[in-house]
């Protein structure tokens, strides 16, 4: 008896809504198994995990804050990812992002007005989309893997923005920590819900999974993306530009990534530190594949993964458990994101060892 | 400079450059069997938190090895059941297998922060070691470095001279043909996979058991990726990754060494340089398209199932 895989005449549509849940589903399950194999209960570590986070309009703010940067990125790379150009630097994106948009709060410290926080934001995205044109040209100009590329320009991002905060930036008036002075009042977004942290940058999301729909789903180049990563001889002969399509990729990606920097530290940090950057260019990538590469899809698993986040730190506060256990976690659920990807393609049948003995033909 | 201070230098490139020796060979077979696993990184930090783990409950390095080897073999196998049976993306599984790695090795070595072990120690060649200059600087090196060497060896000739390689290069060319010649494309892939995990195991652990005999989170400190450039810098050749390890080690000490002076330049500038080389050489490497196509494992990232 062996396991076999069936391909599929058409894509499972049920399966491509049900395969996102089944993951979530064993991601909890196994889970429980980890609990229980520290000696910790199970039941009592799933709810601190995944309920305790829920209970109450401040817990609730804090997922919105959390998932604003997770899905807005995650838009972005999805595009790319729809076209098998893979930008894995959307953290050190984030990390320019901030230190633009960021810049702009220091440069006009103490003479603002209203207009700082627009221009912050065009900083933002722009410091990010040109962190994200250095692979993107390496690739198309020179052949550079893009992979490797994004990965590398994210740690040296990250070490300037060390540079940045231990010399240049440093706040003048501190205590010599590594961080500048906090951004003043003009430079921060405005809250939303009060009594939470919410800020109006989840607006910003709710209308980058809107022009990320549009985009994916409604205009020609998003067309094209989809052509180029699904049927790239196709794409050829149709005339779509390939390098133009990992250009696309990699200025909306970082441009995304960039917003999303200059919002985590204009909303709930308002100053640049040498550790604000809190992984979620690469915990974002596991957003975009368990929304399926979706704008709805990604809107709702970035709402989960926020989940995994604020889970860890409640199983830290709580139960005195490591708070690393969200990366097994978001790494087991994406495993399964991805096993379960092949109920959709695939249909799995067991089979007898010697299929000539059962007398099935062809 | 005293000559004593250049050799400590050199020996201190050849143990920096071990890891990526190591976490790179292993790639580089699983790469030329057309499998891409992006998830070294996660390896690396499983092999040097099971080692270390190993190392301090039995007191021996050489369990702490086994054990490296034998956890990072584990978790490859989530890749290779993902990728290879389930025929989930590659690039996606190898990410996951990162984020992963970083998480669970970060998860179970909490409790043995803070811990020391003796590190491995040098193994002076008798007779070999007391010839000046050449002595200490190639026969007094710690067991692990020599078996870095000795892989070096093993993986060019079971690529290049063994029927085995022949057949694990066929099948990273051409799945297809391989298959239709009858070599068990997936059962191959598998042990590649398991190999590459099992080198990678044995590049983390060397960092944990051997460079700085403790266990810190994320210690690999992006060697991984390094190791991952490297088989690109090589163009899949066993010899030019050795000499990439060592012009990487050479950077890392270069580093370490201008900190130590008291150089005033900033050190996370510093910190930049191996990261925009690795850059720099991927450019200058991947420019003739046509090189890299034609050295390139053709299959390599696609996955394979067989429509019997």
């Amino acid at each position: 008896m062996r396991i076999k895989l069936e391909p599929r005449v058409a894509a499972s549509k049920w399966m491509s809504y049900g395969s996102p849940a089944i993951a979530a589903v064993l991601t909890i399950f196994f889970g429980a198994i980890l609990f229980a194999s520290l000696g910790r209960d199970p039941v009592q570590g799933l709810y601190i995990f995944f309920i305790e986070p829920l209970t109450g309009l401040y817990e609730l703010g804090e997922l919105g804050l959390k998932a604003t940067p997770l899905a807005i990125i995650a838009i972005g790379l999805a595009v790319g990812f729809r076209a098998n150009v893979w930008n894995i630097g959307a953290e050190g994106q984030l990390v320019m992002g901030a230190i633009c948009g960021g810049g702009v709060a220091l440069a006009f410290h103490g003479q603002g007005g209203w207009w700082v926080l627009p221009l912050m934001i065009i900083a933002g995205a722009a410091g990010g989309m040109a962190w994200g044109a250095i692979p993107a040209l390496l690739r198309t100009r020179f052949n550079a893997n893009e992979i490797l590329v994004s990965l590398m320009l994210t740690y040296a991002a990250v070490q300037i923005l060390g540079w940045l905060v231990h010399g240049p930036w440093i706040n003048p008036e501190g205590q010599n920590f590594p961080e500048t002075r906090t951004f003043e009042e003009w430079a921060l977004l405005p809250e939303l819900i009060e009594g939470t942290r919410l800020n109006v940058s989840a607006i910003f999301a709710l209308v980058v999974v809107f022009a990320g729909w549009i985009f994916m789903t409604r205009s020609f180049a998003g067309f094209k993306v989809n052509v180029v990563g699904q049927a790239l001889d196709a794409a050829k002969y149709a005339g779509f530009s390939q390098n133009k399509v990992v250009w696309v990729s990699f200025l909306i990606g970082g441009g995304a990534a960039g917003l999303a920097g200059l919002i985590e530290v204009t909303g709930p940090i308002d100053q640049l530190n040498a550790t604000f950057a809190p992984g979620y260019g690469f915990a974002a990538i596991i957003v975009a594949f368990l929304g399926r590469l979706h704008p709805v899809g990604i809107l709702f698993a970035s709402l989960l993964m926020a989940l995994t986040f604020l889970g860890g730190e409640s199983l830290q506060i709580n139960m005195n458990m490591p708070k690393a256990v969200t990366g097994v976690f978001q790494g087991m659920l994406l495993f399964f994101v991805l096993a379960t990807d092949v109920l959709i393609r695939y249909r799995i049948r067991v089979v007898s060892r010697t299929p000539a003995a059962t007398g099935e033909a062809g | 400079m005293s000559e004593a201070e250049i050799i400590n230098l050199i020996v201190l490139t050849f143990k920096s450059a071990v890891p990526l020796i190591f976490a790179a060979l292993g790639e580089l077979v699983v790469e030329k069997s057309g499998v891409l696993n992006l998830g070294v990184e996660g390896m690396m930090l499983i092999g040097a938190v099971a080692g270390f783990i190993g190392a301090v409950t039995t007191g021996s390095i050489f369990v702490g090895m086994l054990m490296a080897m034998a956890a990072a073999v584990l978790v490859s196998l989530i890749f290779a059941v993902l990728t290879l049976s389930l025929l989930a993306n590659q690039v996606a599984t190898g990410l996951a297998l990162t984020i992963f790695g970083i998480g669970l090795s970060a998860f179970i070595g909490k409790p043995f922060l803070g811990n020391t072990i003796e590190g491995l120690q040098p193994w002076a060649i008798p007779l070999l070691s007391d010839i000046p200059i050449l002595g200490p600087l190639l026969f007094n090196h710690d067991p692990m470095l020599y078996l870095a060497v000795a892989a070096f060896f093993g993986v060019s000739w079971f690529l290049y001279r063994s029927r085995g390689g022949l057949i694990l290069r066929s099948i990273g060319e051409s799945h297809e043909a391989a298959h239709a010649l009858g070599y068990p494309v997936i059962r191959i892939r598998y042990l590649a996979v398991m190999f590459g995990a099992a080198m990678g195991g044995l590049g983390g652990a060397y960092l944990s058991l051997v460079l700085t005999p403790q266990w810190q989170e994320d210690m690999t400190a992006q060697r991984g990726w390094i190791a991952l450039a490297l088989v690109v810098f090589a163009t899949w050749r066993p010899s030019r990754v050795m000499i990439g390890a060592w012009l990487f080690g050479a950077l890392t000490i270069v580093n370490f060494y201008a900190q130590s002076q008291g150089v005033s330049f900033s050190s996370h500038l510093l910190a930049t340089l191996p990261y925009f080389a690795t850059i720099i050489v991927l450019v200058l490497i991947s420019w003739d398209a046509a090189k890299i196509r034609l050295h390139a494992p053709a299959a390599l990232g696609k996955p394979f199932h067989a429509s019997d």
